[in-house]
């Protein structure tokens, strides 16, 4: 397998905060709001910059919501930013019929997405945003996988016309998107070619899978990567023209089981191209306290559990 | 246009409402009824709108419909003021229609600028709407009607501590105070207390008025224009009766969601003089 550099360290949210400065600089219809949470959503760069277009909501995320709303009837682009719980289960009604129904160019930017939250626990670790942001008709789902492409994510949902779930998180991960690296919503990339078993990742677990590629590689399994940081609209092509020439596949993904990417790409291989699968997920458990990395190992989301997801696939198509 | 005319106006909404419902034996008649006549001065003396539809709605007023279930009396009133033909009222909650049972923007009915229905969210997309005309320097003002009943969610009081904390002056909000909600009285199901007082301590202007008096009703809307502009935001607390119009079903909560017979349409109408035309 080929190696993929570790440019640099830094969280996913950090991208966002430098995104939405650099999207705000281009287009001075872009306005943010936030409930109570500027420093971890990153904003304050934003802020200093364009004080008269940033809204502070208090800690009042449905209001948020329909706020973004109203706001885009006068033809701004809201981003609308909190943790990822309250800002996708805590308001999901307001989403529903404000947003996607009503077709809102609202951005629902969420950060502290998923397990790697860490030490504040279950209550904050949302491992189901990604299913119901999803199943909303109208909705793009976007969960890019580290600091660079949180910010390309940005720039790009900026342009786009329609609602936009981006989820990105609060660790600091490697580094391994390169600056000018093209974004295009719902277009995956593959991270490097393979032929034995295709690996679907997206968020955090991509560099994870990166790290199982390797682990695959020295046992002489050539797996091919692939970020698919689009979940909705899903790059179906890519999938298929990859899993037609692997036959097996498995996703990756720090999310619940149920409704996550991995759903997403079991229903289009049932559909299209049946063949062994296996799932990198959480499995219908809340999280709980713990170092990001603690949890990633306890929650079977670690480079490890992927490769052994792998073996079995492999295992299966070898039959 | 005079008080009499506008009351006719108000008069054939009313017929329009009954036989919208009643064609389909769904919908909302009683909130309906009651708002008739504060929606019919809103569109037809106190709302500056022009006459193509855009969403972005620059440079006029904005009316956002909170309580969507009183989609039969909003779509006549658009209908009736122009933004599309009459006939097309015919379509009410009938498969393929832009008229949905609550309103929405998915078919691109004009006059509708977002879906209501699920209850407590369109006062905090009026605010957004009226955030963005000062952000774009737009004079012009941004209504909103709630229940009173709709004032339970919680979210209204998100919205209203927002605009008030905020100084979102050019927004009146309207609540059709009529004392009934689907399980029954207001002061039954859970009770508002003083509202006038809640509403104040929020920060908030408020006005009065008995909404199914047309020239009170026209009056305390211009009132309601020279409170704007002034630091706060402006809500009128809309004394109507559910049902208003058509004798067995004021005051009560049991026309909320009920469609009229061919029976009790007939009573109806025979209390609502046909004045500019049926559809």
């Amino acid at each position: 397998m080929k190696k993929i550099e570790v440019l640099f360290n830094k969280d996913t949210r950090s991208g966002f905060g430098e995104g939405l400065l650099e999207a705000a600089r281009k287009n001075e219809n872009i306005v943010a709001l936030c409930a109570d949470l500027i420093g971890s959503l990153k904003m304050d760069a934003f802020i200093k910059e364009f004080p008269e277009r940033f809204i502070q909501t208090g800690i009042a995320e449905a209001n948020m919501i329909g706020l973004a709303a109203g706001l885009t009837i006068g033809g701004k682009i809201p981003f609308a930013g909190t943790f990822a719980n309250f800002a996708t289960a805590r308001v999901y009604d307001q989403i529903r019929q404000s947003v996607a129904y009503s077709k809102k160019n609202v951005k629902i930017c969420a950060s502290h997405a998923g397990i790697t939250l860490g030490e504040d626990g279950a209550t904050h670790q949302i491992l189901e945003d990604i299913g119901m942001m999803k199943m909303l008709p109208n909705m793009c789902v976007i969960n890019p996988c580290d600091f660079n492409q949180t910010k390309a994510a940005t720039l790009a949902i900026a342009a786009y016309n329609g609602p936009v779930y981006l989820r990105f998180g609060r660790p600091v991960v490697p580094n391994f998107t390169n600056v000018d690296d093209v974004f295009e919503i719902g277009k995956g990339s593959i991270i490097n070619e393979g032929s034995d078993v295709t690996i679907f990742a997206c968020g955090h677990l991509v560099w994870k899978a990166i790290e199982a590629g390797y682990i695959l590689s020295d046992k002489g399994i050539n797996a091919e990567i692939i970020n698919l940081h689009t979940i909705k609209p899903l790059d179906e092509k890519l999938v298929l023209s990859s899993v037609r020439k692997t036959h097996c596949a498995v996703t990756a993904e720090e999310h619940m089981l149920f409704g996550g990417l991995g759903e997403s790409i079991a229903g289009l291989l049932s559909r299209n191209f049946p063949a062994p699968l296996e799932f990198v997920a959480v499995n219908d458990v809340f999280g709980q306290s713990g170092k990001p990395e603690e949890l990633m190992i306890k929650y079977g989301l670690d480079a490890p559990d992927i490769v052994n997801a792998a073996l079995k696939v492999l295992e299966r198509k070898n039959n | 246009m005079t008080v009499k005319e506008l009351q006719k106006i108000a008069t054939q909404v009313r017929r329009d409402i009954l036989r919208m419902v009643h064609a389909v034996n769904s919908g909302h008649p009683g909130g309906s009824l009651g708002c008739t006549d504060f929606m019919v001065a809103l569109y037809f003396k106190i709302l500056n709108h022009k006459k193509e539809f855009s969403m972005n709605g620059y440079n006029e007023d904005l009316f956002f419909l909170s309580n969507g279930h009183t989609s039969p009396l909003w779509y006549s009133v658009l209908a009736r003021s122009g933004y599309f033909d009459v006939s097309e009222l015919s379509s009410f909650r009938r498969l393929h229609t832009r008229l949905q049972g609550h309103p929405s923007t998915d078919k691109n009915l004009p006059g509708v600028r977002i879906a209501s229905g699920s209850l407590g969210q369109g006062l905090s997309a009026a605010i957004g709407a009226a955030m963005a005309k000062k952000m774009n320097k737009d004079q012009c003002l941004v209504y909103c009607l709630t229940g009173d009943g709709e004032l339970q969610e919680g979210q209204v009081w998100e919205a209203a501590m927002f605009a008030a904390a905020k100084n979102i002056d050019n927004i009146i909000a309207v609540v059709d105070y009529n004392g009934q909600q689907i399980d029954g009285p207001v002061d039954k199901v859970m009770p508002l207390g003083n509202l006038k007082a809640k509403w104040e301590s929020f920060g908030w202007d408020v006005l009065e008025m008995n909404g199914n008096d047309m020239n009170e009703t026209v009056n305390m809307l211009y009132i309601a224009k020279e409170h704007t502009k002034k630091a706060k935001p402006v809500v009128i607390l809309m004394k109507t009766e559910m049902g208003y119009g058509v004798d067995f079903m004021s005051g009560t909560h049991q026309w909320h969601g009920k469609a009229p017979n061919d029976e009790q349409l007939k009573n109806a109408l025979a209390q609502l003089e046909e004045t500019i035309g049926d559809y």
